[in-house]
């Protein structure tokens, strides 16, 4: 595995991890003035993004107003009803996969149409989608190299994919 | 449903593990990533370090210990102590942490949290609020507790939230290192007036005391001495808690 900011490494990858940690507004700032939105809307290998990359991923994100990759049809909105902002901690990811418990971290979170979504979480009584896959295109909003055994099966999942 | 976390709290000094009692006599325990992948291992919701040595060396073999954690520990790990800017929470991230929690520079500069949180998201801003009592409310201080700042903490807690705070770490300096309980009032205080996420800190000495905080509303309890001393590992913690009714990964 490799860390890379160039596009030429990103045309070329079998695989794409697309991670989290920041904010929208200056992480799509970032991806553009490097052409790597580019890069990763002609690449043809499978792509995860995890928590803010999976959201990067949709058309639009509340978080800095800004328009993301668009790979994805789908905004990104503020978690305006929960009791508490940011949702944080350990929560369940329910789908298609065995019952998973993993760590979330995000303010905001992915508004899409129901045939993207695999797997979702509720926070405060809402459904919000947790896992989104089309084509060579996932996401998942938790953390699943922070998420103990449960998160190391996702990955393992995708890798296998 | 949202789990409620149990955090055990390491200091760490020039990249090393140490203990002491309000950091005098401070005695090497070794390596923080052992530590912190035994914890992890054990049931740890999530990893806070504390740097309590301020200094150039200091900060480089953090940054080093950090690198380390990233590729063994397997839940978030959050960094504190010495941060007074963007580029050196942009460090941290980069070497592996999670989150990063600020204690001092933001009470002595409260646009710190804003810059930080702009740049990297709510979410991975903490502030750190050491609260002692006084006239009948709470005073925030700086400096690991040393320096009293003359600020309201429920209100410096309010104001840490609106300029992005993504979680506060309250610690009653009253109650740390008594073994007799949080400060519950504290953290009923706290919760009331903020909607972001409160980590309980500062006095646990047995599991119903974890409770007890995570009862006011708190997201999270940490503790320390409790842990390192082996008297209650954290899945008997967490066992506990969970028979009690509240939400726990166990």
């Amino acid at each position: 595995m490799q860390v890379s900011g160039d596009p030429a490494v990103v045309a070329a990858a079998e695989r794409l991890v697309l991670p989290g940690v920041g904010a929208a507004a200056p992480a799509m700032t970032a991806l553009r003035g490097r052409g790597l939105d580019r890069a990763l809307a002609a690449s043809t290998a499978p792509l995860i993004g995890i928590c803010l990359g999976m959201q990067l991923l949709f058309g639009h994100s509340d978080e800095g107003d800004i328009d993301c990759l668009g790979l994805l049809t789908g905004n990104v909105i503020a978690i305006d009803w929960a009791e508490r902002v940011p949702h944080m901690g350990w929560n369940d990811v329910v789908g298609d996969g065995p019952p998973a418990v993993c760590y979330f971290a995000h303010s905001y979170a992915v508004d899409c149409d129901d045939r993207l979504v695999v797997a979702r979480t509720a926070i405060d009584g809402r459904q919000v989608p947790t896992v989104v896959r089309l084509g060579r295109l996932s996401g998942v909003q938790f953390h699943p190299e922070k998420s103990a055994s449960d998160g190391r099966r996702v990955l393992e999942r995708w890798l296998a994919a | 449903m949202l789990r409620k976390r149990v955090i055990p709290c390491l200091d760490v000094r020039g990249g090393r593990l140490v203990k002491g009692i309000n950091f005098e006599s401070l005695r090497d325990c070794g390596d923080p990533v052992d530590a912190a992948t035994r914890y992890a291992a054990d049931g740890a919701d999530e990893i806070v370090w504390l740097n309590i040595a301020a200094g150039e060396e200091s900060w480089t073999a953090l940054l080093r210990a950090v690198e380390r954690a990233a590729e063994t520990v397997d839940v978030p790990l959050c960094v504190g102590g010495g941060v007074s800017g963007t580029a050196q929470g942009r460090e941290l991230l980069l070497a592996g942490a999670d989150k990063i929690s600020v204690n001092t520079a933001p009470l002595d500069r409260p646009a710190l949290i804003a810059e930080l949180a702009d740049r990297f998201g709510s979410q991975c801003v903490v502030v750190a609020i050491d609260a002692a009592r006084r006239n009948g409310g709470w005073q925030a201080h700086a400096s690991g507790g040393r320096r009293p700042t003359g600020r309201d903490a429920v209100a410096w807690a309010r104001q840490a939230a609106e300029l992005g705070a993504g979680e506060l770490l309250v610690t009653s300096i009253d109650s740390d290192g008594t073994h007799r309980g949080y400060d519950l009032e504290l953290l009923r205080a706290i919760c009331g007036s903020v909607r972001v996420p409160v980590i309980a800190s500062g006095g646990a000495g047995r599991p119903a005391d974890i409770t007890a905080a995570l009862e006011t509303g708190a997201s999270a309890a940490l503790a320390a001495s409790i842990f390192h001393d082996g008297t209650y590992p954290i899945h008997e913690v967490k066992r506990e808690v969970a028979a009690c009714g509240l939400p726990i990964r166990i």
